[in-house]
């Protein structure tokens, strides 16, 4: 948990991208279908079920597969001289970069500070009684779990197991899912910040939220 | 009140009525601009506003030519009203719901099963509701039970009618109610379609039920249709007399469904009105157009505006055509004679005024006989729907030698099969439990003897020879398969991707692997592939057993729809048959079964009169023949739009096929493959008891676009998946195609019916 912050946050405010690196999945002819600037835009609906911008054709044995977007981004670093020709799986086409918005970013930074709690089993889990209660006069923030102490009630098939905090010390800073949901086994339920770091975490935060322009 | 003051009360009334006509009119026309009613309209409204400060005859002086202006411009719309402003006219907000026949109609009557929005479904309304006659000068009273969709006054969750599956099987609980009761039931439509959503049971699968039930139930019933939709309607509507308001609309689809299709409009365009007034007129929705083909049997005259909620003398029409309607189902069960003479009586009496007075009182409860006799006609007049709407060979020899076949194949399988086969069984029960009890008589006398054979002589215990009987011998498949059928797609030298292979990480298919030994299915994750249905008639069934029979009866545009005739001759040309509907004898593996299958490749596998006529006739052999009948849908779209309402009674039609033939003893399977939607799903294909799916293949009542289109909601992706179709029990399991023929075989031999001849 050594992670200098300001670095990090620094390193978000210089490059606030995600580059991703878009390959042939397999031989064949490729034939671009986008420009180099163009935005485009990754699955969408409920269910990502609509598919995003088709990106190129690779063509292999007359099977002329359509490549969509999988991210939102634009289109940059284009490899025009490889349009119509055959090339080997895994060549670099282009690549989407993809602008990280604010919750985005705080989503990563939290990645990298909390520490996980995940679901051990596919079930419906709960705040035990008394951790509700200690939420519920203090703010979940200021919220102290110990490790082997009674944090979560995982009800399956009518039984009701109680399950032990099992981590690093900390305060309790963001709860993952809603009360009685059914979450699947290592989904995240739990993230605890270090003491130490609590403040500063909730200091960064407030200031990407606040400050920061997207 | 002072005299002044009551005339001042009275124009605010005259003014209300008028600016109430007024936009009874605009709702008609679907605008304003006919006419400047929308300058009248503003007229109206300032005068309301200028009530007080405007001379008392000045005031009444305007309002005369505003009337007169009104009253022109109604005389107008009236003389010439087209099939779309009829269904503005049904859609209007001023038109009579179920509620105000309940209030006007009957004399008292008591709300089921919810109230307001505080209901199991508050789109269908049911009421326990009494109706009385006056016959001279004594009042005699009869209890009906009211069923009937409910739009309300434009609130939200009345749903404009359109009815959830759970509102459709409160309708099916209270007819179930009524049959217990013996009381008849009076059905009133008011719906724009069924609600298309999936959830338990589904929405076609309740319709199915509801139809099916209705096929047998032994009570009188008539329905009134003032806004028929589709299978909507169809759920509370196979009585044994249908009436009609001369206003109403009775449809396949709705027109703008229609104009969507007809128009390929995208999602989220505009429809063009005069498209939708194409469309509205070619589908022939009209209650004469209706009666011209029989899916009703008669119409209840409206004003020439419709009626509306305050309408008293319509309801009166009403009620006295409810009490006769069913006075008319019930006499005939009781009298064919006295029934004819009232039925020329009524005849007789069609287009005058309604009488004070009955001549004569009618009891409404049946005998168990009457009760059967009801079932018969009903059967018989939905049989007889839509004949004559599609070409069949009217050669008089042709014909005979046909009815002459049936005939004699009839008599041979009642000879055999309900003559000799019962004698025959109960001459071999008799055998077996005389041979049964000789048996255990000689063992008394030889057990002794074999105890103290065995015990000086041992025996080693050889494993005994396990024979299942029933079961024929099985070639080995290479024996059988050395001249397969290969799919024409696997002549193509390229390879597909699996629409999996994201997701299961699928390597690409070589097209003549995929077609020819893999069957279309994809080895890794196991996707079906649509196959031709030829690949199923070659290889599902023995070879050389399939015998195609009524394949003479054709399609044809039975009303006249624009551009169809063309689109007809092409399919037709195209695929080489007449209708989307093969039906024939085969065998699996030595089991003779009767099939009919709809395929994609015709109209996109839709229903018209010939595919009914051929399922009708289908059901018909099975059942003479006692083999099983299995119904696989290749595909099929829903009922076929450009055959109206006629398309939409062949889903009761063929209902009550099914129903007859379950109930001789049949077993009938339904096995459905790549997209099975709509009206056929809803009717005669839902109602089976025994239904399954193939692997990948899509079930449901509405494909996405009209639930998203109706509902104002998206559907996930697998919605009408074959998985959620056995998660909600509309499918009984799903079957793999490469073991389609055996699993097919052991259908036929663990479910069924009876009467099968093997059984």
């Amino acid at each position: 948990m050594d992670i200098n912050l300001n670095d990090l946050l620094r390193r978000y405010r210089s490059h606030p991208f995600e580059d991703y690196f878009v390959e042939t999945p397999h031989t064949g002819v490729v034939f671009f279908k986008v420009k180099e600037g163009q935005t485009v835009k990754g699955p969408s609906g409920e269910w990502l079920h609509r598919p995003g911008t088709l990106l190129y054709t690779i063509e292999r044995e007359r099977n002329v597969k359509r490549m969509t977007a999988l991210w939102s981004g634009q289109i940059s670093g284009i490899r025009l001289d490889i349009e119509g020709r055959f090339v080997e799986a895994g060549e670099p086409l282009f690549s989407i970069r993809h602008q990280l918005d604010k919750e985005e970013i705080i989503d990563r930074i939290l990645t990298q500070v909390l520490y996980i709690f995940s679901a051990p089993q596919r079930a419906r889990y709960f705040l035990t009684p008394e951790i509700s209660a200690r939420m519920e006069k203090r703010s979940k923030k200021g919220v102290s779990v110990e490790f082997g102490e009674d944090v979560l009630i995982m009800s399956l098939m009518k039984r009701d197991t109680v399950v032990s905090y099992e981590g690093v010390p900390g305060s309790l800073y963001k709860v993952y899912f809603n009360s009685g949901d059914m979450v699947e086994q290592g989904a995240p339920l739990l993230g605890i910040c270090s003491p130490d770091k609590l403040q500063y975490v909730q200091k960064v935060i407030h200031r990407i939220r606040t400050e920061w322009e997207k | 009140m002072r005299i002044d003051q009551i005339h001042m009360a009275d124009s605010g009334k005259l003014l209300s009525q008028l600016a109430d006509r007024i936009l009874y009119l605009i709702d008609i026309k679907g605008n304003s601009e006919y006419g400047n009613i929308g300058d009248l309209l503003g007229q109206v409204q300032r005068l309301r506003q200028s009530l007080f400060e405007i001379k008392e005859s000045d005031l009444f002086e305007e309002i005369d030519r505003v009337e007169d202006r009104v009253s022109f411009l109604e005389d107008r719309v009236a003389e010439k009203l087209s099939p779309a402003e009829i269904v503005n006219i049904v859609r209007s907000p001023q038109r009579f719901t179920l509620m105000d026949i309940l209030e006007n109609v009957y004399d008292s009557y008591t709300e089921l099963g919810g109230e307001g929005d505080c209901n199991i479904d508050p789109a269908i309304g049911v009421a326990r509701a009494s109706i009385s006659r006056r016959v001279k000068n004594r009042l005699y009273s009869h209890q009906v039970m009211v069923i009937g969709h409910e739009k309300g006054r434009g609130e939200e969750y009345r749903n404009a009618g359109c009815a959830r599956p759970w509102g459709n099987n409160k309708a099916l609980k209270y007819m179930r109610v009524a049959e217990t009761e013996g009381i008849p039931i009076h059905f009133y439509i008011f719906t724009p379609g069924s609600y298309p959503i999936e959830d338990y049971p589904g929405a076609a699968q309740q319709i199915a039920r509801n139809l099916y039930v209705m096929t047998k139930l032994k009570v009188p019933m008539v329905s009134f249709i003032s806004e028929g939709g589709s299978g909507g309607a169809e759920a509370i509507g196979a009585s044994g007399l249908r009436l009609m308001g001369s206003r109403g609309y009775y449809s396949v689809i709705s027109p703008e469904g229609a104009a969507a299709i007809e128009g390929k409009i995208r999602e989220g365009e505009k429809l063009p009105r005069k498209l939708l007034e194409h469309c509205a007129a070619q589908l022939k929705i009209t209650a004469e157009d209706n009666l011209k083909l029989g899916t009703i049997d008669r119409i209840i005259q409206e004003p020439p505006l419709g009626a509306r909620r305050d309408d008293f003398p319509f309801f009166r029409r009403l009620r006295y055509e409810m009490l006769r309607a069913t006075d008319e189902v019930v006499l005939k069960t009781k009298n064919f004679r006295a029934f004819r003479a009232y039925a020329l009586k009524r005849q007789a009496e069609e287009g005058k005024d309604v009488p004070e007075d009955f001549d004569l009182f009618i009891s409404w409860s049946l005998t168990d006989l009457e009760k059967e006799r009801l079932l018969e006609f009903r059967f018989k007049k939905y049989i007889e729907l839509g004949k004559g709407y599609f070409i069949e060979n009217k050669n008089i020899l042709t014909q005979g030698i046909r009815k002459t076949k049936l005939f004699a194949s009839r008599t041979y399988y009642d000879l055999r099969y309900g003559l000799l086969r019962p004698h025959h069984r109960n001459v071999q029960k008799v055998i077996e439990e005389v041979s049964g009890e000789g048996s255990v008589f000689l063992r008394k006398v030889t057990e002794p003897v074999r105890a103290a054979y065995d015990f000086v002589f041992p025996q080693p215990e050889r494993p005994s020879k396990v024979i299942r009987s029933g079961e024929p011998e099985r070639k080995s498949i290479f024996a059988e398969e050395w001249d397969p059928y290969v799919s024409p797609l696997a002549n193509e030298d390229c390879t597909v991707t699996c629409p999996n292979a994201a997701k299961h990480g699928c390597l690409d298919l070589w097209v003549p692997d995929l077609y020819g030994e893999f069957c279309g299915v994809c080895p890794n994750c196991g996707h079906h592939f649509p196959l031709e249905y030829q690949w199923y008639l070659e290889n599902l069934f023995d070879k050389n057993s399939v015998r195609e029979f009524n394949a003479h009866i054709a399609s044809c545009n039975p009303l006249g729809f624009q551009g169809y005739s063309v689109r007809l001759k092409k399919d037709i040309k195209h695929t080489g048959r007449n209708s989307s509907i093969i039906t024939f004898d085969a065998e699996v593996w030595g089991l003779r079964l009767v099939v009919a299958m709809l395929f994609s490749n015709f109209r996109g596998g839709t229903v018209g009169a010939a595919e009914g006529e051929k399922f009708i006739r289908a059901c018909d052999i099975a059942s003479t023949t006692r083999r099983p009948l299995l119904a696989y849908i290749h595909s099929t779209g829903g009922i076929r739009i450009h055959e109206g309402t006629l398309g939409v009674v062949q889903m009761p039609k063929c209902t009550f096929g099914v129903r007859e033939y379950n109930d001789n003893g049949g077993l009938y399977i339904v096995v459905y493959d790549n997209n099975s939607y709509a009206g056929p799903v809803a009717s005669f294909l839902g109602c089976s008891l025994y239904q399954f799916g193939i692997r990948s293949s899509r079930i449901g009542f509405a494909g996405p676009r009209v639930i998203r289109e109706t509902t104002g909601q998206d559907v996930p992706p697998d919605y009408h998946s074959a998985k959620n179709a056995l998660r909600r029990g509309h499918i009984q399991g799903i079957w793999d195609r490469r073991e389609f023929k055996k699993n097919l075989y052991d259908a036929l031999m663990t479910l069924g019916g009876p009467n099968l001849y093997y059984r």
